[in-house]
C-alpha cells in the first residue's frame, strides 16, 4: 500500500488523464455485457413474443423499442458506437497518463544517475543499474497502463455477469458461477508456480548468450588455440540446455491451457443440461439459456488473465522499490550551500590528507605543493593510491582529514562543477560517447570550432590518424561505432580534454597505450601549448615523467620520495628500481 | 585498424527465403505434420461446436421434448474432450517445432562462425553477430511455429464457419461474406500500422537503454567534463520521442478495436433484422438464428488474428535476411577438401597426419590489403629460422600486427605466400598452424568457468601438474593460491573478477600449457605495471627458449634480448637487427629508444 501511495506521487500532472481514463473503462464493459441481454429480448420477446417480464431491462426495453426490429437495430448501433467512443478514450487516455508516468520515471532516474556521488558506482553493477532503469520502469508501466485497468475491468464484468445471470435464473447461476473461484485459483497458482521455470528458461538463455558473446569477444583466442571444436561443444551444450528447460516450460502450459478450456466446457455443459431440461419444462426461455452460454464465453479469457495479473501484482512493487533505492542515492551536489567560483591560477596543496575508502587506508598524510606552471610526475605500483589521490583533487571523493587547496582556497567551499570545469583530466579508461570523432572532441560546448578541434587533436597526434578513417572527423565511436585501438581512444580523450585552456591538466595514466615515440609528440605539444599550466602525470613509464620539475613516488597510500629526476635516479627505492627494468640491456654509452 | 560497420544486409527475396525456410524445416516434418492436422481438426471442432447449441434450441426446447438428450451430452462431451487433448499436442509439437528450429538455427550460425576469419569479425560488430544468433533466431522460431500454427487455426475456422452457414442459408450468409474483406482490410492496415509503431517503440527504447549505459558506464567521464546538464538534455528528448510515439501507437490501438466493433455491430444487427424476417417467413429456426449470431460474433476473432500474423510475417522478413546471410556467409579462409580429407577440419582434427612444426617462417612476396583499401604490406620478404625471437617495434598503424596476423594465418596474403617450415601453409590445414601458436593479447581475454579451466583451454586434459608447472612458470601460481578457491576461482565474465594484470597472467599460463612451437606476444606487458612486469619478462625469457617467437612492444625495455628486431614503418623493415647493432647505427630505433630514456 506503501508503494501505491508512492507511485501515486508521480502519477502528478497526469492525475486527471489517469482519472478520466479509469472512468472511460466502466462505459465500454458495461456496454458490451448489454448485448446478450438484447439478444434475449429479441429472442424471447420480439420473435416469439412473449410477454415482456417486469426486469427493469426487458421494460426498458419495451419501452424504447417495442417488437420492432428496426429499433433494436437502431439501439444496438448507438449503443456500439458509444462502446467504441468509449473504448477510444479509455486507450488514449490509460496510454497518456501512464507513458507520462514512465517518462517521468525515466527522466528523474537519469538525472539522478548523472548527479549521484561517484562512490555510488562502485557499489553497483552496470547491468543491474540498467535492468531496473528499463524493465522495471517498464514493469510499474504496464501495471499502471494495462494491470491495474485490467484488473478492474475484468472485476467489473464478473460482479456484472454474477448479478444479471442471478437475476435470469438464480439455481443455475449458482452452479455455473461456483466453477468461477476454482478457475481463479487454478490459474493464479499456475502462474505464481510457473515463473520459477520462467526464470530458469531465462538463465538457460543468459547463458546460452554469455557463451556466444564470449566467443565472439575471443574469436581471437579461439582461433589461436584451434579451439573451434571446443567451443561448438560448449554451445551446443548451452543450447541443448535452454531447448530443454523451455521445453518444461511449454509443457506446463500444454496442461494449463486444456484444463482451464475444460472448467469452461463443464459451465457450458452444465447451462446446456439444466438449460435444455427447465426450458422444455417450460422454466426457462430460449433466450436466457443462450444469454446464459454467451456470458459464459465472455468469462473464458478474463479469469486466466485475472490469475495471470493477480499473480504478478508483487512484481510492481518490488519494481518501484528497486526504482526508489536508486533515487534515495546520495546527490554528488549539495544545493544548499553557497560555494566559491574563483579564478583559478593552478597553485596546488596538498595538506595531510588521508583518505580511507570501505575501512582501508588508501592515502596517508598526503602533503606537497605545486606551483603554477609546474609539472609533477606520480609513479607508483598499482593500487598505490595514484588515482585517488587525483579523484580527491577533482572531488570525485571527499576528503575527510587535512586540507587541499587550490591557489589558496580550500578545495570544499568551491563550487564542485566549477572545479572540474576548471581541470582537465584525462582518465585511465577512456570512455567515448556514441557519436563522432568531432563531436567527441567538441564535448563539452557547442560553441567550439572546427578550427579548434583539429588543432586540439594535432596536439593528441591524432590528427592524421582521424584523417585516415573513411569518414574522418565524422567517424562514428563509442559503443556502436568503430572499434578504435586503446591508443586510438586515449588520444582522442586527451583532445577532447586539451581543447579547453585549463589551468590545471591530468593525466592520470592516460598515455598507457599510447607508443613511446607519440606519447613524447604529444608531451612536446603540451609543453609548447599549455606550458603555462599546471599539469599531473601518472605513469608506469618513466620516460613520461622523466622531465616533470617534481617526482612523486607513492607506495601504499605514503609518498615513499619526492624530488626530480635526477635527485631519483641516485637514492635506492622503487623509482631507481623501475628505472633500472626499465633500462635494462642499456649501453652504458647512451647514459650521458 | 579500420574497421568498417555493415549495415547492407543482402536483400534476399521471398521466393529464396521461403525455399531456404523449407530446407531447415525438413527435418521436423513430423513435428509439423501433427501440430498443423491438431491445429486443422481443433479449428474444425470450435467452428462446429456453436451448431449444439442450435441443435440444443430446435431438438429439444422448440420440440418441448428430451429425447436423445443423453446422446447430445455425450456427444458435446466427446467433442469438449477431444479439443482438449488435441489443445495439450498442438502446444507439445509446437513447441517441439519452435524449440528444435531455434536450436538447429543457432547451431549453424555458431558452427559458421568459428568458421569464420578475423575479417568477418571486423566487419561485424559484436553486437550485430549476437543480435542475429539471438534475437532474430528467436522471433523466426516464434514466426514459423506460432505463426504458421495460427495461420492454419484460423483459415480452418473460417472455412468451417462459412461452410456451415452456407450449408444452413445462403441467403443469410451473404449477408456476412460482405462484411469480410472490409474487415479484412481495416485489420491488415491497422496491424501492420501497430506493428510499424511497436518497431519504432522498440528502436527508440533501445536508444534509451543506450543512453542509460553510456549515462552509467561514462558516469565518470561525464563528471570530469561537467557535462551532466547536457546528457540529462539529451535523455529528456529520447524520452519525449518515446512519449510521443508511444502515445501515437496507443491510439492507433485505440482507433482500430472500435472499428472492429462497429463492423462486428453492423454485421449482427444485420442477422437479427433480416434473421426475423426469415424466422416470420419461417424459412430458418431461432435455433439457426442463435447460430447466425454466434458466428458473426466468432468469425472476427480468426480474422483478425490472420491480419495479425501476415503483419508479423512481414515484419520477420528481414530476420530471415539476416540470419540467412549469417549462415550463407563466404569464408575468407577455407581449407580445401583435399586437405580436410587428410589433416580433418575444426571438429575431426586428424593430429596422427599432423607434421611436426619445427618453426621456419617465412614471408616471400606478401601484398596484403583490407577490401579497397591502400595496401598495408607490399612486396613484403622476411625469413624468420626456428627458434629465432623477432621484435616488432615502430609507430601504430605500420603494419606490426598484419605481420603477425599473417604469419598465424588469422589473414591470408593478398599475394605471396607465408611459408612454414618450407611448406606454403595454405598446404596445411589451419588447425595444424594453431594448435601450435602460443597467443598472448595485449587485452587478455579469458572465459567464464574457472582459473584451471582457462589455463587448460588449449589441452582440456591436461593433468593437474602441468597446469600449475605453466603457472608457476609464469609466476601466477602465488597469487592463485592466494584466492579464496585457489584454482577453482570463477573468474568471472570475461575474467572480471581478476585484476587485469592477473588475467594476464593466466592467459601466459594458457599459451605456456599448450607447449607451443610459435610464440606471440602482441604488447602483451603493456597493461601490467612495471614491477608485475619484470615478473613476466623473467618468465618470457624462459618460455621463449627454442621456439620461434614474434613480440610487438612498445617499451623497447622488454625486447632488447630479441635475436632480430625489426623497425617497421610504413609496410616496410627499415631497419634490422640485433639491440646492439641496431643502436650504433643511430638510425630510427636509436633515436626511438633514446626517446624513452632521453635526459638521463
Amino acid at each position: 500500500m506503501y508503494y501505491l501511495n508512492k507511485i501515486f506521487t508521480y502519477t502528478k500532472g497526469f492525475r486527471r488523464a489517469y482519472v478520466l481514463s479509469a472512468i472511460s473503462v466502466f462505459s465500454p464493459t458495461l456496454l458490451s455485457l448489454l448485448n446478450p441481454l438484447i439478444f434475449r429480448y429479441v429472442l424471447d420477446i420480439v420473435i416469439q413474443k412473449f410477454d415482456s417480464s417486469d426486469t427493469f431491462f426487458d421494460k426498458i426495453m419495451f419501452t424504447l423499442v417495442g417488437r420492432n426490429i428496426l429499433k433494436v437495430a437502431l439501439l444496438m448501433l448507438t449503443l456500439a458506437l458509444a462502446r467504441g467512443v468509449g473504448l477510444y478514450f479509455r486507450g488514449k487516455l490509460a496510454s497518456i497518463a501512464s507513458e507520462g508516468i514512465a517518462k517521468v520515471l525515466r527522466d528523474k532516474t537519469y538525472f539522478h544517475l548523472q548527479n549521484v556521488k561517484y562512490s555510488y558506482f562502485n557499489s553497483v553493477k552496470t547491468g543491474d543499474l540498467i535492468q531496473r532503469c528499463t524493465s522495471d520502469i517498464d514493469t510499474i508501466r504496464k501495471f499502471l497502463s494495462v494491470q491495474l485497468v485490467q484488473v478492474v475491468n475484468i472485476a467489473l464484468m464478473i460482479t456484472i455477469i454474477s448479478f444479471v445471470l442471478a437475476r435470469l435464473n438464480l439455481k443455475l447461476s449458482i452452479i455455473v458461477l461456483a466453477l468461477v473461484p476454482i478457475m481463479f485459483i487454478f490459474s493464479f497458482y499456475f502462474f505464481k508456480a510457473i515463473k520459477k521455470f520462467f526464470k530458469i528458461s531465462d538463465e538457460a538463455e543468459a547463458k546460452l548468450s554469455t557463451v556466444l558473446q564470449e566467443n565472439i569477444h575471443g574469436v581471437r583466442v579461439v582461433r589461436a588455440f584451434a579451439n573451434e571444436g571446443l567451443e561448438i561443444e560448449k554451445f551446443r551444450v548451452a543450447n541443448q540446455h535452454y531447448t530443454d528447460v523451455t521445453y518444461k516450460v511449454m509443457k506446463l502450459f500444454a496442461i494449463f491451457w486444456p484444463v482451464t478450456s475444460f472448467f469452461s466446457f463443464l459451465q457450458l455443459g452444465i447451462v446446456y443440461y439444466f438449460g435444455i431440461t427447465w426450458a422444455v419444462n417450460g422454466d426457462m426461455t430460449i433466450g436466457t439459456v443462450v444469454a446464459f452460454a454467451m456470458y459464459i464465453a465472455k468469462l473464458k479469457f478474463p479469469i486466466r488473465l485475472l490469475g495471470r495479473v493477480l499473480s504478478d501484482f508483487g512484481k510492481a512493487s518490488i519494481a518501484f522499490e528497486r526504482i526508489e533505492e536508486i533515487l534515495d542515492s546520495e546527490s554528488d551536489f549539495d544545493h544548499t550551500l553557497t560555494l566559491e567560483k574563483p579564478e583559478i591560477f593552478g597553485d596546488i596543496s596538498f595538506n595531510n590528507i588521508c583518505f580511507s575508502y570501505d575501512e582501508q587506508k588508501v592515502l596517508d598524510n598526503i602533503s606537497f605543493n605545486l606551483k603554477k606552471g609546474e609539472t609533477l610526475g606520480i609513479l607508483g605500483p598499482t593500487g598505490s593510491g595514484k588515482s585517488t589521490l587525483i579523484h580527491l583533487l577533482t572531488r570525485l571523493y571527499d576528503y575527510e582529514d587535512g586540507s587541499i587547496k587550490i591557489d589558496g582556497i580550500e578545495l570544499k567551499n568551491i563550487d564542485k562543477k566549477w572545479i572540474r570545469e576548471n581541470i582537465g583530466l584525462v582518465l585511465q579508461e577512456t570512455f567515448l560517447f556514441a557519436k563522432n570523432i568531432e563531436e567527441n572532441i567538441a564535448i563539452t560546448s557547442d560553441t567550439i570550432r572546427e578550427n579548434e578541434i583539429i588543432n586540439a587533436a594535432k596536439t593528441a597526434s591524432i590528427h592524421n590518424g582521424i584523417l585516415h578513417f573513411r569518414d574522418g572527423y565524422k567517424t562514428i565511436v563509442g559503443e556502436k561505432g568503430v572499434s578504435l585501438s586503446g591508443g586510438q581512444k586515449q588520444r582522442i580523450a586527451i583532445a577532447r580534454t586539451v581543447i579547453n585552456n585549463h589551468k590545471i591538466l591530468i593525466f592520470d595514466d592516460s598515455l598507457s597505450a599510447i607508443d613511446v615515440e607519440t606519447d613524447a609528440n604529444i608531451r612536446r605539444e603540451l609543453k609548447r601549448k599549455h606550458g603555462s599550466s599546471t599539469t599531473i602525470i601518472v605513469s608506469h613509464r618513466i620516460s613520461s615523467i622523466i622531465d616533470a620539475d617534481k617526482i612523486m613516488v607513492l607506495e601504499d597510500g605514503r609518498i615513499s620520495d619526492f624530488g626530480s629526476h635526477n635527485q631519483l635516479k641516485n637514492r635506492d627505492g622503487l623509482y631507481k628500481r623501475i628505472l633500472e627494468i626499465q633500462e635494462t640491456g642499456m649501453d652504458g654509452d647512451f647514459n650521458e | 585498424m579500420v574497421i568498417l560497420m555493415n549495415d547492407k544486409t543482402k536483400k534476399e527475396s521471398s521466393a529464396n527465403i521461403i525455399k531456404n525456410l523449407f530446407h531447415f524445416l525438413k527435418p521436423f516434418k513430423f513435428y509439423i505434420l501433427i501440430a498443423f492436422i491438431s491445429i486443422a481438426i481443433i479449428s474444425g471442432i470450435e467452428a462446429y461446436m456453436p451448431v449444439m447449441q442450435k441443435i440444443a434450441i430446435d431438438n429439444f426446447i422448440i420440440l418441448k421434448s428430451t429425447v436423445g438428450l443423453q446422446v447430445f451430452l455425450l456427444k458435446y462431451i466427446g467433442l469438449a474432450l477431444s479439443l482438449l487433448v488435441l489443445i495439450y499436442i498442438f502446444t507439445i509439437f509446437g513447441t517441439k517445432l519452435e524449440l528444435a528450429l531455434v536450436y538447429s538455427l543457432r547451431e549453424q550460425a555458431f558452427k559458421k562462425l568459428q568458421h569464420q576469419s578475423f575479417s568477418y569479425f571486423d566487419r561485424n560488430a559484436d553486437g550485430w553477430i549476437m543480435a542475429r544468433v539471438t534475437s532474430d533466431i528467436r522471433r523466426i522460431g516464434d514466426i514459423v511455429a506460432w505463426g504458421f500454427i495460427d495461420l492454419v487455426w484460423s483459415i480452418g475456422y473460417i472455412t468451417g464457419i462459412l461452410f456451415m452457414m452456407f450449408k444452413l442459408n445462403y441467403k443469410l450468409s451473404l449477408v456476412l461474406l460482405v462484411l469480410i474483406p472490409f474487415l479484412v482490410i481495416i485489420s491488415i492496415y491497422f496491424q501492420k500500422k501497430i506493428l510499424e509503431n511497436q518497431r519504432k517503440i522498440r528502436s527508440v527504447n533501445s536508444l534509451i537503454t543506450g543512453a542509460y549505459n553510456e549515462g552509467i558506464l561514462g558516469a565518470k567521464t561525464s563528471k570530469i567534463l561537467v557535462n551532466e546538464s547536457k546528457n540529462i538534455d539529451e535523455f529528456n528528448d529520447l524520452t519525449t520521442r518515446m512519449n510521443r510515439v508511444s502515445v501515437r501507437g496507443a491510439i492507433t490501438r485505440a482507433l482500430y478495436l472500435p472499428m472492429i466493433i462497429g463492423l462486428n455491430s453492423i454485421g449482427l444487427i444485420a442477422v437479427l433484422g433480416i434473421g426475423e424476417h426469415f424466422i416470420a417467413s419461417n424459412s430458418i429456426t431461432i435455433g439457426t438464428l442463435v447460430l447466425f449470431i454466434n458466428f458473426t460474433i466468432m468469425f472476427f476473432d480468426p480474422i483478425q488474428e490472420f491480419s495479425r500474423i501476415l503483419a508479423e510475417i512481414q515484419g520477420a522478413h528481414a530476420s530471415f535476411e539476416r540470419v540467412l546471410e549469417l549462415i550463407h556467409s563466404d569464408l575468407d579462409i577455407v581449407d580445401s577438401q583435399e586437405i580436410i580429407n587428410k589433416y580433418g577440419d575444426i571438429n575431426d582434427k586428424k593430429i596422427h597426419n599432423w607434421e611436426k612444426l619445427k618453426g621456419d617462417v617465412e614471408f616471400r612476396n606478401i601484398t596484403f590489403l583490407y577490401k579497397d583499401n591502400e595496401p598495408i604490406l607490399e612486396n613484403f620478404n622476411l625469413n624468420v629460422k626456428a627458434g629465432e625471437t623477432v621484435a616488432l617495434v615502430g609507430e601504430t598503424g605500420g603494419g606490426k600486427s598484419t605481420i603477425v596476423n599473417l604469419a598465424c594465418r588469422f589473414y591470408e596474403p593478398t599475394s605471396g605466400v607465408v611459408l612454414i617450415d618450407g611448406v606454403d601453409y595454405k598446404k596445411r590445414s589451419q588447425s595444424w598452424l594453431h594448435h601450435n601458436l602460443g597467443y598472448v593479447l595485449q587485452t587478455p581475454h579469458l572465459f567464464s568457468g574457472t582459473i584451471m579451466e582457462n589455463i587448460s583451454y588449449g589441452r582440456p586434459e591436461a593433468p593437474f601438474e602441468d597446469i600449475t608447472d605453466a603457472a608457476k612458470l609464469v609466476k601466477a601460481h602465488e597469487f592463485i593460491l592466494k584466492l579464496p578457491k585457489g584454482y577453482d576461482t570463477e573468474v568471472g565474465e570475461g575474467g572480471n573478477n581478476l585484476s587485469t594484470g592477473q588475467k594476464q597472467l593466466i592467459s601466459f599460463a594458457r599459451a605456456i600449457l599448450k607447449n607451443p612451437s610459435i610464440f606471440i606476444l602482441d604488447e602483451a606487458t603493456s597493461s601490467i605495471d612495471a614491477e608485475s612486469e619484470k615478473l613476466i619478462q623473467e618468465a618470457t625469457n624462459t618460455i621463449l627458449q627454442g621456439r620461434t617467437s614474434f613480440i610487438i612492444a612498445h617499451r623497447l625495455s622488454t625486447i632488447v634480448n630479441a635475436d632480430r628486431i625489426l623497425l617497421i614503418k610504413g609496410g616496410k623493415i627499415v631497419e634490422e637487427g640485433d639491440h646492439r647493432s641496431l643502436m650504433s647505427k643511430k638510425g630510427g630505433y636509436y633515436s626511438l629508444y633514446t626517446e624513452q630514456f632521453n635526459k638521463f
